[in-house]
């Protein structure tokens, strides 16, 4: 990796080899993660799937820092991990939105700036920018409580990207949300992932989701949390909602499916 | 203003049943006032009275009912006796100017409301403090925690004479200090409670979120732990401020305090005056009624500047 990149250079940002991570638990260890062995590349939008307990939210919880492994190494941008929360190289976004109640969207967008120091006017300029990529503009004086689940859960993807991290970590962002709300945020995360080329790791439970998403689908399989299956998603860069339809697509889910009950004797 | 019929039947109830504890509480004094005025009673002698069960009396003396609500001494004062020496101590010494000599009540309420600020002050700054302490070290709280829970344990009645008499040796000039040591002693431990409470309820993943902007350890207190605390802190303070006014009053009672609605109260019971004792019992209530109100209102203001009550 330290040798002059060849043309179009495709920069690794998480790099993982032979992670391990073991907890130690009341009923004895349980291996949460088992040889993972994976490498995201910049701009990439890489899903995670699979059953609860497979490890996909601790994976990305490694990754971010939250977690330490056992075993084996992992780089996000060729630092360790916490190096790399230090640098505030990532933007979390968490299952429930998490948006501190005693502030206002604008104010709560404006969290992570205040943290970092960033000026006054600074702060009042991205807030503005990030609520408009959400498609929240106007929405910056609402507290949490007057917003439906779906748009609390844009405003903490605005959080996320309003200082600028290259990289973004989801997990399960869109868990709680309803079909209909599910839908259409994905319709907006995607045109988002299109316009920033951030790259994005976003970990689901849902097989259509992760296939309409990403550009690569880690399928994760538990006891021990190992990955059973990377598929190169071969679906085009546009992709209306409707693409769902198509053969292609149901292609996808299906290996992804295949990848599933591989990995795990469910019956 | 939904809220005030509900009140006020309930008040109405107990009222109610007040007037109604009259006719057994002030029955034998009201027997023996009559017995005294020549009246015929049954059993007619004092000796005879005292054997015989207050329903008895009762079933006995129909006639003499209406003689209760009228006894200057009474067992139990009526309210309206009640109200009238209260106004008669309160605002009708205040309209003659003498609001603060030493037979009115806001003179008394005043020593007492002085003192109960004070312990407030210091029971809350104590309660926070350690607090804020215990969520950082545990062992602090592993430590200290016990004995914040056995301090609750100790009668306050017990206590309040020794730490009077330790902080007259240790040449503490009058009752004031004590007494706001007192009441502090009864009002730290609710606000510490609440406060540790508070300070632990952002959820871990709220944690996470701050520690993925690698914020310091001040920044997580005072833009999430503290602000997440807020609304505990309102109800534990309403609830130490009625503490601390039970603290002073305490402080009050035992050897010889002159002033302060406590020493009205043993006052009263020293000199067979009950309607003394209810009204600074009475006073001391409505003091307490106002003080949580005032903090209930500082709470509805500040949680909703907050953005959190809607």
């Amino acid at each position: 990796m330290t040798t002059a990149a060849a043309a179009p250079a495709v920069q690794p940002v998480v790099v993982t080899r032979g992670l391990d991570l073991t907890f130690q638990t009341n009923d004895g260890p349980i291996e949460a993660l088992k040889q993972i062995n994976l490498t995201v590349n910049q701009g990439d939008f890489v899903s995670f799937i699979g059953p609860s307990g497979c490890g996909k939210t601790t994976l990305l919880r490694v990754a971010a820092g939250l977690e330490s492994p056992s075993a084996g190494e992992i780089t996000v941008n060729g630092m360790t991990p916490d190096e790399a929360r230090k640098h505030r190289a990532y933007g979390y976004v968490f299952q429930a939105a998490g948006l501190y109640p005693w502030r206002t969207i604008a104010g709560n967008i404006k969290l992570p700036l205040e943290i970092m120091k960033y000026s006054r006017a600074e702060r009042e300029e991205r807030a503005a920018r990030v609520l408009e990529l959400v498609d929240l503009a106007g929405f910056g004086k609402k507290f949490p409580w007057q917003l439906s689940g779906g748009m609390q859960q844009r405003a903490s993807i605005a959080r996320a990207l309003a200082f600028d991290a290259e990289i973004l970590f989801m997990d399960e962002p869109f868990g709680a949300l309803d079909e209909i709300v599910r839908d259409h945020l994905n319709e907006q995360l995607r045109a988002l992932w299109q316009r920033t080329k951030k790259t994005i790791g976003f970990v689901t439970h849902s097989i259509p989701e992760a296939a309409y998403l990403s550009t690569r689908i880690v399928v994760m399989s538990p006891r021990p949390g190992r990955i059973t299956d990377v598929i190169e998603n071969p679906l085009p860069d546009e992709r209306p909602l409707d693409i769902r339809d198509t053969p292609e697509f149901l292609a996808v889910t299906h290996r992804v499916r295949e990848g599933l009950r591989a990995g795990h004797a469910y019956a | 203003m939904r809220n005030v019929l509900p009140i006020l039947s309930v008040l109405g109830g107990l009222l109610a049943l007040w007037y109604l504890a009259v006719v057994p509480m002030n029955l034998r004094t009201a027997l023996d006032q009559a017995e005294r005025a020549g009246v015929s009673v049954v059993p007619s002698t004092a000796i005879e009275r005292r054997e015989a069960s207050v329903w008895y009396l009762m079933l006995n003396n129909s006639d003499q009912f209406a003689a209760t609500y009228d006894i200057q001494r009474s067992r139990l004062p009526t309210p309206d006796q009640v109200v009238s020496e209260l106004w008669k101590t309160t605002g009708a010494m205040a309209l003659r100017g003498r609001a603060m000599t030493k037979r009115s009540l806001i003179y008394h309420g005043w020593i007492t409301l002085q003192s109960t600020l004070w312990g407030f002050l210091l029971g809350t700054l104590v309660g926070i403090v350690s607090a804020v302490v215990m969520v950082y070290s545990r062992s602090a709280e592993l430590t200290l925690m016990p004995w914040a829970i056995i301090s609750q344990t100790i009668p306050i009645v017990a206590l309040a004479p020794m730490i009077i008499v330790l902080s007259s040796q240790l040449g503490i000039e009058g009752r004031g200090v004590p007494k706001a040591i007192i009441s502090a002693y009864l009002c730290f431990f609710p606000i510490l409670v609440g406060m540790v409470k508070g300070l632990r309820s952002p959820d871990p993943s709220q944690l996470d979120l701050l520690k993925t902007y690698h914020a310091s350890a001040l920044q997580v207190f005072i833009k999430l732990r503290l602000p997440a605390a807020v609304p505990f802190l309102f109800t534990s303070l309403k609830i130490g401020i009625a503490a601390a006014l039970v603290g002073t009053i305490v402080g009050e009672l035992p050897t010889g305090a002159i002033s302060g609605l406590g020493a009205r109260i043993l006052i009263g019971d020293q000199f067979g005056t009950p309607l003394a004792i209810w009204s600074a019992l009475f006073a001391a209530a409505i003091m307490a009624g106002i003080l949580v109100t005032l903090l209930d209102l500082l709470q509805r203001m500040t949680l909703r500047k907050m953005g959190v009550a809607h």
